[in-house]
């Protein structure tokens, strides 16, 4: 029923845009990290979204195709003392854009609530559709 | 004698009903992919699918070719399943290709949920009356 593909649709949005949140998150959470796991500095992260039909007939869902590691040059600081300073005494931190991220954050935040709303009137309209056999 | 209705409502309500939950899914993409790079925003003529959906149910006083090989093609331009899905005119594409328009998608969107409504009501009016015309004195 195309109700019920509808709720699959706005859900695989709501699934791809709390993503795209979580790699803003991360890269918010690390932009002074200077050093990861693999003792590499860190990476903004980015989505790569791509539509995906759905198995009902017409209707075309989203899904993250990939994270990919952005790679603007990190910013540098002289900082001699720093443990992580190179031989000339700088330091690479991130490349992580805090205005780029919450540009990012609030899009990303606007787009689920509105995919939201999508699954809310597709609830409704399947709840008219059950008040129709009780009358 | 009373004139026999163009469309029996029961099938016309069904139909119209169909093909707006269907409409509601091509919309509730086009939210989805707001983001997605170039994608496309899409649509349906509602108008000309519900003729071509009805017309193909026999509710039509057009005449269908009679076929006397099994190379002619078929007269009727009625295509069981789900009409065709048209590209949105965009008038502000992004940079990265993508058509869907927040306010003009959110406007048929709102627009399809009430309508849908509505039609789910005249479908539950129309299955009222037969109760009641089956109904004896009324009650």
């Amino acid at each position: 029923m195309s109700l019920i593909s509808s709720l699959h649709v706005a859900s695989t949005a709501l699934h791809a845009q709390s993503l795209r949140l979580n790699t803003v998150a991360s890269n918010l959470a690390n932009a002074d990290s200077t050093v990861d796991t693999y003792g590499q500095t860190y990476k903004a992260k980015q989505v790569v979204f791509r539509s995906v039909p759905m198995e009902d007939q017409g209707a075309d869902g989203v899904e993250v195709m990939s994270i990919v590691d952005s790679n603007a040059p990190g910013r540098r600081t002289y900082d001699p003392g720093h443990p992580q300073a190179d031989a000339s005494g700088f330091v690479t931190y991130p490349n992580v854009n805090a205005v780029e991220e919450m540009v990012n954050m609030i899009g990303a935040s606007r787009s689920y609530q509105m995919n939201l709303e999508a699954m809310n009137s597709a609830r409704e309209l399947m709840q008219r559709s059950m008040d129709i056999l009780g009358t | 004698m009373n004139p026999v209705p163009q469309y029996d409502s029961l099938a016309f309500g069904e139909t119209a009903l169909r093909l707006r939950t269907y409409r509601q899914q091509i919309l509730g993409s086009n939210l989805a992919n707001v983001d997605t790079p170039g994608f496309r925003a899409k649509d349906v003529n509602f108008a000309a699918a519900l003729r071509e959906q009805l017309e193909g149910q026999g509710y039509s006083n057009r005449v269908p070719l009679s076929v006397t090989s099994a190379g002619h093609l078929p007269s009727s331009t009625f295509r069981p399943g789900m009409p065709t899905q048209l590209f949105r005119t965009s008038l502000q594409p992004s940079m990265d290709g993508n058509t869907v328009d927040l306010d003009i998608e959110r406007a048929h969107f709102a627009e399809n949920v009430t309508k849908t409504e509505a039609q789910m009501r005249f479908l539950a009016g129309a299955f009222r009356n037969r109760v009641n015309a089956m109904t004896p004195d009324g009650r």
